[in-house]
């Protein structure tokens, strides 16, 4: 079972507990914005196999959200941190690199 | 694991015996000494007019139609794993075309249409069994959108009717109508929809295209794709390079690893779908039941075990296994709907990697790479489609312009807005 921990309220908690919320770190496209920006945005993800950051809320806990990077073939957790972070912060690239070298984030 | 073993009346050549009650009398008489391989594994050409990466029921289909209808027959399919070992051999085989949108009907009901003369057609039983489908009405909510499903499917001449909550007790007798968490409040049914053996249908498809000469290469990942001034050229593979005139990908679940080897991205995200099955017992239930609600789809096999599917994860994974919890919740409101389960063993359960779009329907298209084409996203309804999905392809791969199956189903509709919604209609399940 998939077990995150909160960086809001530091609970460890299940998946049970928690609900997906798909690809962190996407590029808000507003009104104005060209056709497919706003398709980039709306729909195209990367879905990759391997190192995956994505949006995480402690639905039935704290009910915020926060972002994991998590590992979609392995389901090995490397960490989570704040959702009002703009790009994955340093340890947690340091955690992701420990384990797969030359991942770079694409952001 | 293969068993390489070269027996006496192993195929050199691809001319296809056919299988008869008179080949079975023939081959009796002489031990079974000569049944021939069902396909050639050749090795590969320098090149190919189409080449088809996948060799699931998608990918087979596509080929084979490519054949039969196109006359396109220089045609490799290129299998990393083995034939049929993706989506083809872990979904619970539901056959059935109630769809709420035009182009999902039509889609839907051309490959069960297709299914149904199938087996004689690939001299292959499939064991194509139109059994009937209900799918259960559950909430006042699911009353209301499964009638209006079933005056779409009067419009677009696909049979299905509504029916209470007696004559599905009637159809199906284990099922417990009144329970009070989930009670049955009626069901869409479908007389015609029903069951296939999965594999034989990957396995038909694979013998009739190898009969028509076209080349089946299992255990040949592609590691690239080439191209020269934005068209296709051909793909890498663990066994060398190989030329293509057309591109077909046809991978459902790694669809998004092959879109970035030719350059683009798609609406596309893999999550885990899983399915079990049940100690096998006595026939109890000749037709497949859907409760979209709870997401438990259920059918009993030849075998005799219940064939369990369940919910999908919400989130990316690619481990070919789910979360447990997905299990019990499918498990425990079948209970309720089918209280004879509570007494059953489970066999075997498993998790295949669907490919889920934006709106939850498929993608049969042209891409930004000229002359290479893609066909994924069917999510968790891939082998009900397989000979529409196969025979749509075939046409937009041989004349490099949709046809009326797959006009509708354009990557460029996320871009226009022109989605195809059936995750409105059918709940999450398809």
């Amino acid at each position: 079972m998939l077990i995150l921990t909160c960086p809001c309220c530091g609970i460890e908690a299940d998946e049970t507990e928690l609900e997906p919320g798909g690809e962190a770190h996407l590029k808000r496209q507003g009104p104005g914005a060209a056709d497919a920006d706003f398709e980039a945005y709306l729909f195209q993800r990367s879905n990759p196999m391997g190192v995956h950051l994505e949006r995480w809320r402690h639905a039935h806990g704290c009910g915020k959200w926060f972002l994991a990077a998590r590992n979609t073939v392995t389901l090995e957790v490397y960490g989570t941190y704040p959702a009002q972070t703009k790009k994955p912060p340093q340890d947690i690239v340091r955690a992701i690199k420990k384990r797969v070298p030359g991942w770079e984030w694409q952001g | 694991m293969y068993h390489v073993r070269k027996v006496p009346h192993d195929r050199e050549s691809a001319d296809m015996k056919r299988y008869s009650a008179f080949a079975i009398v023939r081959e009796a008489l002489r031990n079974h000494r000569g049944w021939e391989r069902a396909w050639i594994s050749p090795e590969p050409r320098e090149r190919y007019d189409v080449v088809v990466i996948g060799a699931g029921g998608h990918g087979l289909a596509t080929a084979y139609y490519l054949g039969r209808n196109h006359g396109v027959k220089n045609v490799a399919v290129i299998e990393k794993g083995w034939l049929g070992g993706g989506n083809t051999g872990r979904n619970t085989t539901i056959i059935r075309s109630n769809y709420l949108q035009d182009p999902s009907a039509a889609i839907y009901e051309k490959a069960r249409s297709l299914y149904e003369g199938l087996s004689q057609e690939l001299n292959y039983n499939l064991m194509f069994s139109p059994r009937g489908v209900l799918m259960l009405a559950q909430t006042e909510h699911e009353v209301r959108g499964y009638r209006r499903t079933a005056y779409a499917n009067a419009l677009q001449g696909v049979k299905t009717e509504f029916i209470g909550p007696e004559r599905v007790k009637q159809i199906v007798p284990i099922i417990e109508t009144g329970g009070p968490r989930y009670p049955v409040l009626g069901a869409l049914w479908q007389a015609r929809g029903g069951t296939a053996r999965h594999d034989a249908v990957a396995w038909g498809y694979a013998r009739a295209c190898s009969d028509m000469g076209m080349h089946i290469l299992q255990k040949t990942e592609v590691t690239g794709i080439t191209q020269k001034g934005g068209k296709v050229t051909g793909v890498r593979t663990t066994r060398g390079d190989i030329g293509c005139g057309k591109l077909a990908i046809v991978v459902a679940g790694h669809s998004g690893r092959l879109a970035e080897m030719a350059g683009f991205r798609l609406p596309i995200e893999s999550v885990a779908l899983q399915a079990m099955v049940s100690e096998p017992i006595k026939p109890a239930m000749d037709v497949v039941v859907m409760a979209n609600t709870v997401h438990g789809y259920m059918s009993q096999s030849d075998k005799g075990e219940m064939v369990i599917g369940g919910g999908a994860d919400g989130f990316n994974n690619y481990t070919q296994r789910g979360s447990f919890h997905h299990i019990e919740e499918t498990v425990r409101a079948l209970i309720e709907t089918f209280p004879m389960l509570s007494r059953l063993k489970m066999l075997r359960q498993w998790g295949g990697i669907v490919d889920m779009t934006g709106d939850r329907s498929p993608i049969i298209s042209k891409t930004p790479l000229e002359n290479c084409f893609i066909n994924g996203g069917w999510g968790t309804g891939g082998f009900k489609s397989i000979p529409g999905s196969g025979w749509a392809m075939a046409e937009l791969v041989a004349r490099g312009e949709p046809g009326p199956l797959a006009a509708a189903f354009g990557l460029e509709r996320f871009r226009e807005g022109r989605f195809i919604d059936e995750s409105v209609a059918a709940g999450v399940a398809h």
